[in-house]
């Protein structure tokens, strides 16, 4: 069984709240590493047997119909063994 | 003339948006977000509240239900079609309307009464208003902040397709302060703020909303609608 890894974040110029408020709370704790922290959705898919380039085609659509949304996202897929 | 209100699991506003209308002198009617069927509906209202728990993105699960199916048909036809909140998140989903809808700015969830100035009288549903006229209506969201690229942005503000603003500080961190925008042809409105909870200031703030309603029903008796 393979896992196919869909990761979903907001476009670099869209403004993104959660992000900042994580950001904002890191210091607080001590953590003073960060510049800046944004905030995404991570998707595992898993498929019998390895991924097939029809498959991995299908993903994709599926990730630009239903799991980003294209105006405000860029999504990127990838296989986990 | 008949306009349909849809209930998605999750919805909450359907009964108030139903009340609406018929306090415009429509006929509410009920339909349901699992059957492809519009009851022979004139237009059709996608209502407030959190369709399948706002998972994934907000309207991003409604957007694919059976009744989205001929809602879509039938407002690329020139159906009027209004989304109000949720239904704004669900018509920018669809892609029928450019932009979506993120995140408040201050990661609150807002909930209080909102001045806005109606600024384009020539769609569908926001005929029976005056341009420039400021009306009382409640603000209550999570993930109300219109975004879009600076070229829709241009666009929409060059076409006139901001139907309505936020009057004063940004609420939510909308682009140019929009509360509301059509689509090109002006049967689709997409509405932040909340119309169907101010048509009579015993229950509402004002009773300013009511005109969303009367647009649509007198858009329809005089054919106006494209």
């Amino acid at each position: 069984m393979a896992k196919i890894v869909v990761d979903v974040m907001l476009k670099p110029e869209i403004l993104d709240p959660q992000g900042k408020a994580v950001a904002a709370a890191l210091p607080r704790l001590g953590f003073t590493f960060a510049q800046d922290v944004r905030q995404g959705k991570r998707f595992e898919i898993e498929v019998a047997g390895d991924p097939t380039p029809a498959q991995l085609a299908d993903v994709e659509k599926a990730a630009e119909m239903l799991l980003s949304n294209p105006v405000i996202e860029n999504f990127t897929v990838r296989v986990e063994k | 003339m008949k306009i349909g209100v849809v209930t998605f699991p999750g919805t909450l506003d359907d009964r108030d948006a139903a009340r609406a209308v018929t306090a415009a002198g429509g006929q509410a009617i009920a339909l349901w977000h699992n059957e492809a069927d519009l009851k022979g509906v004139d237009a059709v209202i996608l209502p407030g509240g959190f369709s399948y728990g706002d998972y994934l993105r907000c309207g991003a699960i409604s957007r694919f239900s059976p009744v989205m199916e001929p809602i879509i048909a039938a407002a690329l036809g020139g159906m009027p079609l209004l989304g109000i909140c949720n239904g704004f998140q669900i018509l920018a989903e669809a892609h029928l309307i450019p932009g979506a809808l993120t995140r408040n700015h201050e990661l609150h969830f807002l909930c209080r009464d909102q001045k806005l100035t109606i600024e384009n009288i020539d769609t569908a549903w926001t005929s029976s208003f005056t341009k420039g006229e400021e009306i009382l209506i409640p603000l209550k969201n999570g993930e109300g902040a219109y975004m879009c690229d600076d070229e829709t942005l241009a666009m929409l503000e060059g076409e006139g397709r901001i139907i309505a603003r936020y009057v004063g500080e940004n609420p939510n961190g909308s682009r140019n302060l929009i509360a509301g925008i059509t689509n090109e042809r002006g049967n689709i409105v997409g509405l932040m703020p909340h119309p169907e909870h101010a048509i009579d200031s015993l229950t509402g703030p004002s009773a300013d909303g009511l005109g969303f309603f009367t647009s649509v029903l007198k858009s329809l008796v005089s054919g106006s609608v494209k």
